[in-house]
């Protein structure tokens, strides 16, 4: 493994090899050690969590890193392409972490660049590192990754994690409820795709009914900006709503567990949090281990 | 004996089964026509499709680019080179695997459209054609990319 853009280039094998090694970094079987390396944090579009848990992820492992969050105070803002940009910055340091609103900006650059390359969320394309952090979670809570049955609910069409998640899972046989807004809907050319051909998709428009089946209820934020029509938007932001009442009414299975990319806004209340289903926090760590590994893994700190 | 509907041309190539219609915008792309002789028949009557066009290019051969936008344009296009009046080499035209440089990626954000650097698509299916973007990793339809392919640039 050279570098991290897409799910699509990993197969089977690297995701189990990343998961098992992020195992071992989180009960200290590993302890990788970066001490003389730098790396630099890309942020074409700015995004503070993903920046803290690179960087955590980074210093964890005694490494070191730079920093450009927004292009406001840098080249990029002088008209400076980004392949200049990315050709400078990778004179100084031993990797890059790149996050554009630029779809395939990761590639090119791994395509440019002699060091490895991670793809921290390319336009609405691809996010892998939070597909492989919850890939993570899913296999720690449910102690494998076949045969689930994993609910999608929220922004499927535009949600760069649900599709980014759909290819991930796609190696394990697994059935997907989809539950999304009328044009929100998970997009024919995801649905279509032959390299899903292992998936099953099933659309469904009421939680209550699914939740009983379910062992995993993945839910991403409906923004605002994708209505044109507010009225709509809080009809669909209350029809889609995950409180504690509608979870413990339905009675899940003793394995549920509800994910959850944060940030969140109405569509998780914060009454489901105390619940044991809750686990969108030890999610967010877990992108801590799932980062050291990757970021070890390309740097050949193991 | 059979009659020609189209001149038959000493040196040169024939493009034979394009589909009808589209032998205009394959010249258009092909920056045919434009110093060369060029017959085109088209909504010419057709065993296999029914309707077809045909394109008679004097004098010229094609180099492996310009054949694989032909099959982009035309799947089932067939590809005769003649000299002599003799149709020395026939081809099926083929849907090339990768696509390198010849059409925009329809898709704005797609970091292709803000850089100075070449396109690169891969086919995902032949029938219907799709292809997706090797960077923005959106698929299209042969529809989507006639819309946005580029005329060849001169060497």
């Amino acid at each position: 493994m050279e570098h991290v853009i897409s799910m699509r280039d990993l197969s089977q094998a690297d995701i189990l090899q990343l998961l098992q090694t992020a195992a071992q970094i989180e009960n200290k079987e590993l302890q990788p050690d970066i001490s003389d390396k730098v790396a630099a944090l890309l942020f074409y579009e700015p995004s503070t969590r993903t920046v803290f848990s690179f960087d955590t992820a980074v210093k964890r492992m005694n490494g070191k890193s730079i920093i450009m969050a927004g292009t406001e105070a840098s080249s990029v803002k002088k008209g400076e392409s980004f392949s200049d940009t990315v050709q400078t910055v990778s004179q100084y340091v031993d990797i890059i972490i790149i996050r554009s609103i630029l779809e395939g900006a990761a590639r090119y650059a791994s395509e440019i660049l002699p060091i490895p390359i991670v793809n921290a969320g390319d336009g609405s394309n691809q996010h892998p590192t939070q597909t492989m952090l919850d890939l993570y979670s899913i296999k720690k809570t449910q102690g494998t990754l076949s045969n689930l049955n994993i609910a999608l609910v929220g922004d499927l069409r535009f949600g760069r994690t649900i599709h980014s998640l759909v290819y991930g899972l796609a190696h394990f046989g697994v059935t997907f409820y989809t539950v999304a807004p009328k044009h929100l809907k998970l997009p024919l050319y995801i649905k279509n795709d032959p390299a899903l051909a292992n998936v099953k998709f099933i659309e469904c428009d009421s939680l209550a009914e699914i939740i009983p089946l379910l062992d995993v209820m993945y839910v991403t934020r409906v923004q605002k900006e994708r209505f044109a029509d507010p009225v709509e938007y809080d009809l669909v932001k209350n029809s889609y709503q995950i409180t504690s009442q509608l979870i413990t009414s339905c009675n899940p299975k003793e394995n549920f567990k509800i994910l959850h990319p944060l940030p969140r806004v109405h569509e998780i209340t914060v009454d489901v949090d105390p619940l044991p289903y809750a686990y969108y926090f030890q999610q967010a760590k877990n992108g801590l281990y799932i980062r050291q590994a990757i970021i070890a893994t390309l740097l050949g700190a193991l | 004996m059979k009659v020609l509907k189209v001149d038959a041309i000493e040196n040169g190539t024939v493009i034979d089964h394009i589909p009808a219609g589209r032998a205009f915008k394959i010249i258009e792309i092909l920056k045919l026509a434009e110093n060369i002789p060029v017959m085109v028949g088209t909504q010419l009557p057709s065993k296999k499709f029914g309707r077809k066009d045909i394109i008679k290019i004097e004098n010229t051969e094609f180099t492996e680019d310009q054949l694989n936008i032909i099959t982009l344009l035309a799947p089932s296009a067939t590809y005769v080179t003649i000299r002599n009046f003799e149709a020395v080499k026939k081809s099926d035209a083929r849907i090339p695997k990768i696509i390198k440089g010849l059409v925009t990626c329809p898709n704005t954000i797609c970091i292709t459209n803000h850089e100075q650097m070449q396109t690169k698509f891969g086919v995902e299916s032949e029938k219907p054609v799709t292809v997706r973007c090797g960077y923005c990793e959106r698929v299209f339809t042969i529809d989507d990319i006639n819309k946005f392919m580029q005329p060849i640039k001169e060497e």
